[in-house]
């Protein structure tokens, strides 16, 4: 298949020579190529990632001091803030937009869309996605969605209030809470325009992937993230048309009458002719997607760190086998364990059993993985760039916050922790910040392929240590008073008196938390002032060995002057000594490009 | 202590600010072969601070143990909490256990191994025996912990119901809950919301001979050492019932009845004389006389079991609760003889 791909390819380089100049519009914003679209993908995400933690500044300010006011309320909630006073459906509405847009527009979007982009065509040897129109598309619809769920916040009911997870009836009925008015359907429509777009990228990468290797680039010659991506748009295309048919029933049920969720409801003074629907079909829709989604998130970013943490340990990633398999296990556990989120819900007990095995059992590829991470350290000689900071970073973030899996993951210990604060500790640490940092370190790895130039390493040096200390600062003790009993989504504590000496905790959160989004600066000015005045990158500057770095600095459509180069070998040869243990392969250089064709001096393995 | 963390805030504020203004200006292009690829200083210094992070860490763990676990629950008020605790106990003990040791070997190896010039790493790409003993031990302890789990989960999730068995209606709505009690003969009355009018809130068949005695509060007394069953309803959107001093909790779904029992065991009296519990009040108690927002009767708190709202039900979900009062039988008897049976209200109005 991928010797069709070459021939095919080889045609198509016969045009770059006389092609034709671009105008601005083709070139900056209707752009079919995947380096200009990864772009696109990355600074729409970033824009999205400052408006979602933004909201979490809000919730952490109130609920560190739930009784006085701030004026920033009224500039930027309007008449939710009146007086610099929060009103309580407006936090609702903070935490739901919150969470929608950094599950989908910044880690699903932000960080697969980007790096999806950039890498499957650059590390493949492809000179394009399969289709680069589909590509354009893509963006373009995740751009609308990013429009319309930013709308949301000036409609006058207010913006979708009921979580991210959308339950009905609350959820269906304007009746219950204002934001279940027209700014619920802007969500829906939103979520429904996002899945489209993910969709269709989802198949683009599916696509590429199978179809456009380069001549010798085997499934087992991959770089992991490429196998990440790929194993992530998989999901992606079984799960996401789920949340569709959950979003498109809810949409009837609350446009046309239908009783798709909503049964036997008694609202201000008036029963509702809803009859038969069940609330708990919608979680069983809703969690088939947002479980999956979890792996969505994490495992481009657990793909993009293998590849840091092996080129900068300047060794093989350890176990190179297992973690493929670690990958397509968690794939496939990922899809059947979406009922560890409805322990309470009031299913079947028995569902809940099957459940509790097959999450404990997604505990068994993390394991691996983490355990595989360490190893590649081990006997490294590790280059400490921002990328590999951040990588190490995420490892150890991830092992935190999966391991308080383990605890929610027993459906008997979820009885009295769900949906408290010890939740939003774990997931946060594990998917949240786990996935920031995978982006981080993405950012700061290919920065100099997608921009020609260099991040400064020593802002990226501040940015990280100001974000590690952060992240533990407020996550770690978070997960104490989600012991104590204290519920998530409540827009203050003192109505219980019992939760009085929490408060000091979750002022130190809080402060925590303003630190480290104040430490973000320096990553946006760092990023920003990079793209133009940061110092010109070098063709290959991490020493790396996948093909994306033997493209030229300038990005020119189709990604290689000449002819695609061919593989010889893995991705991973770090460090190979060859056969007389004298010296590396190649002499004085400790790596070897997948271009460069075997060696008489050196060993062959199962590559 | 609110004011002590607001005066770090802002020292740190002028410090990160002190320090961005020196790093800008660090960061200027003075040196042109400054590649900005982490050079042997960096990693040297980058590596130490690993070892530091993962003193800051250590040190984090340790505090949040040492002054946060406090927040704990106080020893299960029901039955079933005693073994909940227990795995819990020893599901934070591996946890804590593998993280322990995880985190030490993550970042003692970023400090150890970090780049030195002429340093070369070793190429060490698999190895069929470690990679099995890593399968194998998660999945012996998992295991385990599965099993041990699952037994507790059926013994909770199956309640038997017996002769002894106080059934007990919980009934949710935007933003209150109330309590229905079976009366005389035992059995919860028909109800449905289509049903419900004026002060037949709870939309009680009227006309069904069970729900005449049926007894309906806004405050839940349950008899100690007395199996409960409760059963709940909703009246319009998704509820949770969580009774954090229980281990309980269970969704309130509108359209359905769903279930959950326990064995009450603390009466409140006894739990407000536990030791823990005194002192949690003490703190408590301290920290609300200095409160000026309260009012005098506010500021001394007594300790009252409580359910509340755990699913997000709209504006005022964070205020949706309900005292608990747990009493001997005799205590519970005469309360509930004093309250009003349904049959009682309809006729009054």
């Amino acid at each position: 298949m991928s010797v069709a791909a070459q021939t095919l390819a080889n045609d198509h380089s016969h045009d770059e020579g006389h092609h034709h100049e671009q105008t601005f519009i083709e070139k900056y914003i209707f752009s079919t190529d995947h380096k200009m679209i990864a772009k696109q993908y990355l600074i729409t995400g970033l824009i999205m990632g400052f408006i979602g933690i933004s909201m979490s500044l809000l919730m952490r300010l109130q609920l560190a001091w739930p009784n006085e006011s701030f004026w920033i309320y009224e500039v930027l909630l309007g008449r939710f803030g009146k007086d610099g006073v929060m009103d309580p459906s407006i936090y609702l509405a903070l935490s739901t937009i919150h969470g929608t847009i950094m599950v989908f527009y910044v880690l699903t979007a932000g960080l697969s869309g980007t790096f999806s982009n950039l890498l499957i065509p650059l590390q493949i040897g492809a000179r394009d996605m399969a289709s680069g129109f589909l590509n354009m598309i893509s963006y373009w619809l995740f751009f609308i969605s990013s429009v319309i769920i930013v709308s949301s916040f000036f409609v006058e009911s207010g913006p979708a209030s009921s979580g991210w997870t959308v339950y009905p009836p609350l959820s269906a009925l304007p009746q219950a809470i204002g934001g279940s008015g027209l700014g619920m359907t802007l969500w829906l429509v939103a979520i429904t325009v996002f899945i489209a777009s993910s969709l269709l990228g989802s198949l683009n990468y599916i696509v590429t992937v199978l179809n456009l290797r380069t001549e010798g680039m085997s499934m087992t010659r991959l770089p992991l993230t490429i196998w990440a991506f790929f194993v992530t748009a998989i999901i992606g295309v079984v799960s996401f048309p789920v949340l569709l048919s959950a979003g498109l029933l809810l949409l009837m049920d609350r446009s046309f009458g239908t009783s798709f969720f909503l049964s036997d409801i008694y609202i201000q003074g008036e029963v509702l002719s809803y009859q038969g629907g069940s609330p708990v079909l919608y979680e069983h829709l809703f969690w088939f997607l947002g479980h999956p989604e979890v792996y969505i998130v994490l495992l481009p970013a657990l793909g993009i760190t293998s590849e840091i943490i092996a080129t900068n340990s300047r060794k093989p990633i350890f176990g190179y086998r297992a973690m493929i398999a670690s990958i397509l296990a968690i794939a496939f556990l990922s899809t059947v364990v979406w009922g560890h989120h409805m322990f309470v819900s009031g299913m079947n007990p028995f569902l809940g059993s099957v459940f509790t095995f097959t999450t404990l059992l997604i505990a068994i590829p993390s394991a691996v993985k983490a355990f595989n991470y360490i190893t590649t350290l081990w006997k490294g000689n590790l280059q400490m760039n921002p990328a590999m900071l951040f990588s190490i970073g995420l490892v150890s973030t991830f092992i935190t916050g999966g391991l308080t899996g383990i605890i929610l993951g027993d459906s008997t210990l979820d009885i009295n922790v769900h949906d408290t604060y010890f939740v939003i500790a774990h997931f946060h640490l594990v998917m949240g910040i786990s996935a920031l940092y995978g982006l981080f370190a993405g950012v700061y790895h290919w920065f100099p392929k997608m921009f020609g130039r260099m991040m400064n390493k020593n802002l990226g040096y501040v940015h990280f240590w100001i974000t590690a200390v952060g992240a533990y600062g407020i996550f770690f003790p978070m997960h104490f008073i989600g012991m104590a009993g204290l519920p998530r989504r409540y827009y203050k504590f003192t109505e219980f008196p019992y939760f009085d000496d929490l408060a000091d905790t979750n002022v130190l959160i809080s402060v925590f938390a303003f630190i480290t989004a104040a430490g973000q600066i320096f990553f946006v000015y760092n990023f920003i002032s990079s793209i133009f005045y940061g110092k010109k990158a070098e063709q290959n500057p991490w020493r790396s060995n996948t093909l994306e770095w033997t493209t030229p600095v300038k990005h020119i459509h189709g990604n290689w002057p000449g002819e695609i180069p061919k593989v010889y070998r893995w991705s991973y040869d770090y460090s190979k000594r060859n056969s007389e243990d004298t010296d590396y392969v190649i002499p004085g250089q400790d790596y070897i490009p997948q271009n460069v064709p075997l060696r008489e001096n050196e060993e062959e393995l199962n590559h | 202590m609110t004011a002590f963390l607001i005066i770090i805030v802002v020292a740190l504020l002028g410090i990160t600010f002190w320090q961005l203004s020196k790093i800008f200006k660090l960061s200027k292009p003075i040196d042109s072969n400054d590649t900005q690829i982490a050079d042997n200083k960096d990693n040297q210094n980058q590596g130490k601070i690993f070892l530091a992070f993962m003193i800051f860490l250590y040190g984090l763990m340790i505090y949040s143990f040492w002054s946060l676990s406090k927040f704990y629950l106080p020893e299960s008020a029901a039955e079933h909490g005693y073994e909940y605790d227990q795995l819990m106990f020893i599901s934070i003990g591996i946890i804590m256990f593998v993280q322990v040791i995880t985190q030490f070997l993550l970042h003692w190896f970023a400090y150890k191994y970090r780049g030195q010039k002429g340093k070369k790493a070793l190429f060490y790409a698999d190895n069929d025996k470690l990679e099995f003993i890593w399968t194998i031990i998660p999945v012996i302890v998992l295991a385990g912990l599965i099993i041990y789990g699952l037994f507790s989960w059926s013994e909770i999730m199956n309640v038997e119901e017996t002769d002894d068995t106080l059934v007990i209606e919980i009934y949710a709505y935007q933003f209150d809950w109330r309590a229905r009690y079976s009366g005389e003969d035992g059995t919860l009355g028909e109800a449905n919301v289509r049903l419900i009018e004026g002060v037949n809130q709870l939309g009680l068949n009227e006309n069904d001979p069970y729900s005449q005695d049926d007894i309906i509060v806004n405050e839940l007394h349950l008899p100690v050492d007395r199996p409960v069953l409760f059963k709940f309803r909703s009246q319009d959107v998704l509820h949770s019932a969580y009774f954090p001093f229980f281990r309980s909790q269970m969704n309130v779904v509108p359209g359905m009845v769903t279930q959950f029992g326990f064995t009450p065991t603390t009466t409140s009296k006894e739990i407000r004389n536990s030791e823990y519990m005194i002192d949690k009040v003490k703190r408590i108690n301290e920290i609300r006389k200095e409160n000026d927002n309260l009012s005098e009767d506010e500021k001394s708190y007594e300790f009252e079991y409580y359910l509340l709202c755990n699913k997000i039900c709209g504006a005022s979900h964070y205020n949706m609760q309900m005292k608990i009062v747990v009493e001997t039988e005799e205590e519970y008897q005469k309360w509930i003889s004093e309250q009003q049976t349904f049959k009682e209200l309809t006729a009054q109005n």
